[in-house]
């Protein structure tokens, strides 16, 4: 094993399944025998704020967040706060968002306007930008909340992990009776 | 067995693999997980107190009692314990006694930033310091050896980066062999009148000797050595940022940061050229170093507010990191009150009311944001009351019929009681509100005395609200439905225009508890766009359900309801003049 650490964000907006989702990552890293630390900020910034998950694995990690400038890959639960948490990620780093746009406070009181170039900005600083449709595809899995999975799924295809690793992970971590939905999901965003 | 645990989650194992008997808490980020997973073992007798100084007597009985106890809380908790832990020094314990403290560098989710570290020393108890969550397990089983070896308290420290944060834990067995807990009278140990108490003074200060002497050996503060060139002393999750950002330094690694191993210290400090000590918040370490006589460099360079981040380590010892691009500025996403929350028409009415609020720690406290704007003061749980009792004695009797406390259910079990019974034994002419959701619902929906649920899940005696206020003394308590915006505005006039104490109590529960049904399922409110007027009177009330959509020409616009948001709580269909908000089809 190699003394790289892999340094993952999972940002968006509070409720949107992130803390799930860093869950079954960190557990995949652990069954595929890395350490891992995973960190994220929960209490008064939950619901509707803007949220922020690090994930990090390799040999041996110290730090629970990730380095400013160090993320590896960024994944944008929504538009707005993909763009937001760039900053945290190394130049030539992976960029995978869902194509969501909740508007904060301001932009529904009418006192700001969300940008509507945002995909541009973010594939101009980062080229390799993967913009997934996951609401579509979380539909077609069974349910528009599974898209949290469906990124998972796009996620996971960037990562050299074995399969049987995110299977397990997505077994431990997901209740039982969302499990069919779920694993079509992560199929429907491995398959991207 | 390997498990990916948060540091909250191991330290509720290690009190289990240490076989406390009682845990009690108050919630509060990020603590709160603490307790809620060692309800999970059902070897522990685990509740909810209605705050930190009642969960700690709690745990000091079981103690005295001979069974291992533990009290979890976040650092302002600390504050509110503060009475009984500095006599429990003295009486020292029974069974082991641990108390969790979370600090919260950053206030990501507090009203201050405090570093608990103080609190050790000024009670004169040990504090162990994890760094992941192995050491949040190990640790805690390793507290209660402490506090039973050298009969004292111990404190655990943990912040928002080690409770929330997860990494992979061994898990132990459980310690087996525990005395059975009976009735043991020692008057002269437990009674601390001041007989007994001078006697034991001077065996605190002994104890605090002895735990320096057993801290310069013990496994539990480490010594790395490495390149000799820099020598680190830390401990806790700033041991993680050195070791990120300092790889080949030598680190000295503190378990225990009370009381600290000054010969060790002094030991580590002459094998190295530079010495450094890195800490979050004060310069606890630092400062017991320079007095020690040990040269040494940190809060020069670090910073003394806010968490660390390898960031601003380096940032701190200008050593460059890795290049970030820019973007330009976005509109911020503040957390904001759930659609259908039965606080936010309390608020929009205070606004329109145009009254003084003084107001309390919880969910509600977002009642400052705009566009409700109605809360002019936060300080402390309790203190809305309090405060409100004390403005209206400087104020005009015009200016007095401004102010309002407004208090949520929890927050005036925890410490609100007692403000009220201030108010009213000292006839404070203000209005309070209680707001009565149900629940605790800031930190995640706890129960409390006045929900009728434990922490078990069993259902339990609910202290009524209205009884208990009466009974304190105030003569006009009534309740209101806060979704119904005139009765709302109605009682809160009357009350506010009486030149005496009173109290107006909501009735609506938090619209995420799933005990009790708050709104008709599936009833979901709509914008008739032929009978919007582009007024704006709907989104007075911030709700995250109803947005403002631009006309094309970008003059005009109307109002629009999501109806995946919307839970029909009807409050900004009473607003619209035009009838344009009805039930969606």
């Amino acid at each position: 094993m190699s003394d790289t650490i892999t340094n993952i964000l999972l940002v968006g907006v509070g409720g949107q399944g992130i803390l799930l989702a860093s869950e079954i990552l960190s557990e995949a890293f652990m069954l595929a025998g890395f350490d891992v630390k995973k960190s994220e900020i929960h209490g008064m910034s939950q619901r509707g704020g803007s949220v922020v998950s690090h994930v990090r694995y390799g040999k041996e990690v110290h730090s629970p967040i990730v380095p400013e400038g160090e993320g590896d890959i960024l994944f944008g639960f929504e538009l707005m706060e993909t763009y937001r948490y760039l900053p945290l990620l190394r130049k030539g780093g992976t960029v995978v968002a869902n194509d969501l746009r909740i508007s904060p406070p301001s932009v529904l009181l009418g006192q700001a306007s969300y940008p509507d170039d945002l995909p541009d900005r973010i594939r101009a600083l980062f080229p390799d930008f993967l913009l997934v449709d996951g609401q579509h595809l979380a539909a077609e899995a069974g349910n528009v909340r599974a898209a949290n999975t469906v990124l998972l799924g796009a996620v996971a295809k960037q990562l050299d992990i074995p399969d049987e690793c995110w299977h397990k992970a997505l077994e431990r971590m997901v209740p039982p009776k969302a499990l069919d939905v779920n694993r079509k999901a992560f199929q429907l965003g491995r398959a991207l | 067995m390997k498990e990916i645990l948060s540091g909250n989650e191991a330290i509720a194992r290690g009190a289990f693999e240490a076989g406390v008997k009682v845990a009690s808490a108050y919630p509060g980020t990020p603590s709160t997980e603490i307790l809620e997973n060692i309800v999970n073992y059902k070897e522990i007798d685990a509740s909810w107190a209605p705050n930190e100084k009642v969960a700690l007597e709690v745990a000091i009985g079981a103690s005295f009692g001979g069974g291992r106890s533990i009290a979890c809380m976040k650092h302002v908790g600390v504050n509110v314990a503060a009475d009984p832990l500095f006599t429990l020094s003295y009486t020292g314990v029974g069974g082991g006694l641990v108390l969790v403290v979370a600090d919260d560098p950053e206030m990501h989710s507090s009203q201050d930033e405090q570093d608990s570290r103080n609190y050790a020393r000024f009670a004169k108890v040990p504090m162990l310091e994890p760094a992941d969550s192995q050491e949040c397990k190990d640790f805690t089983r390793l507290a209660f050896e402490i506090s039973e070896q050298f009969d004292t308290p111990v404190m655990l420290r943990s912040c928002t980066r080690i409770s929330h944060g997860k990494s992979i834990v061994e898990l132990g067995e459980p310690a087996t062999g525990l005395p059975t807990p009976k009735l043991v009278k020692n008057p002269a140990k437990l009674v601390m009148l001041p007989g007994n108490a001078r006697v034991r003074h001077p065996f605190v200060e002994e104890r605090l000797l002895k735990l320096a002497d057993y801290g310069r050996t013990a496994a539990v503060n480490r010594v790395e050595m490495r390149d000799t060139e820099l020598g680190i002393v830390t401990a806790g999750v700033s041991y993680q940022y050195v070791r990120e950002v300092f790889p080949n330094a030598s680190v000295l690694k503190l378990g225990m940061v009370y009381p600290l191993p000054m010969d060790l210290i002094r030991e580590f400090a002459s094998k190295v050229t530079k010495l450094i000590v890195v800490e979050e918040l004060d310069a606890f370490i630092e400062d017991q170093v320079k007095a020690a006589g040990i040269s040494v460099t940190g809060k020069e360079a670090i910073p003394l507010c806010g968490e660390l981040t390898p960031g601003r380590l380096r940032a701190a010892f200008g050593i460059p990191g890795a290049p970030q691009v820019t973007v330009e500025n976005l509109p911020g996403r503040p957390p904001n009150m759930c659609p259908g929350c039965p606080h936010r028409g309390v608020f929009f009415t205070l606004n329109q009311l145009k009254a003084y609020v003084t107001g309390d720690i919880g969910c509600y406290t977002l009642g400052f944001m705009p566009p409700l704007n109605a809360m002019d003061t936060c300080v402390c749980m309790g203190a809305s009351i309090s405060s409100a009792s004390g403005i209206v004695r400087v104020l005009s009797d015009e200016e007095k019929k401004k102010v309002v406390a407004v208090i949520g259910d929890s927050t005036f079990l925890h410490t609100g009681v007692n403000s009220l019974m201030e108010m009213a034994y000292n006839k404070a002419p203000a209005t309070v509100v209680i707001l009565d959701n149900r629940i605790t619902a800031m930190t995640g929906r706890q129960d409390n005395p006045a929900s009728g649920w434990t922490l078990m899940d069993d259902s339990t005696n609910a202290v009524d609200l209205v009884q208990l206020c009466t009974a304190l003394g105030i003569r006009h308590v009534r309740v209101v439905d806060p979704l119904d915006l005139d009765q709302t505005r109605a009682a809160l006039q009357e009350e506010m225009n009486r030149p005496e104490p009173s109290v107006i109590i909501t009735n609506r529960p938090c619209v995420l508890v799933k005990r009790e049904g708050v709104f008709q399922k599936g009833l979901v409110l709509s914008v008739d766009q032929d009978h919007c007027t582009g007024c704006k009177a709907c989104l007075k009330i911030g709700c995250p359900a109803i947005e403002w959509i631009p006309a094309p020409d970008g003059k005009k616009g109307k109002a629009k309801i999501d109806p995946l948001l919307c839970n029909g709580c009807d409050v900004c269909r009473q607003l619209c003049k035009f009838n344009a908000i009805g039930r969606a089809q």
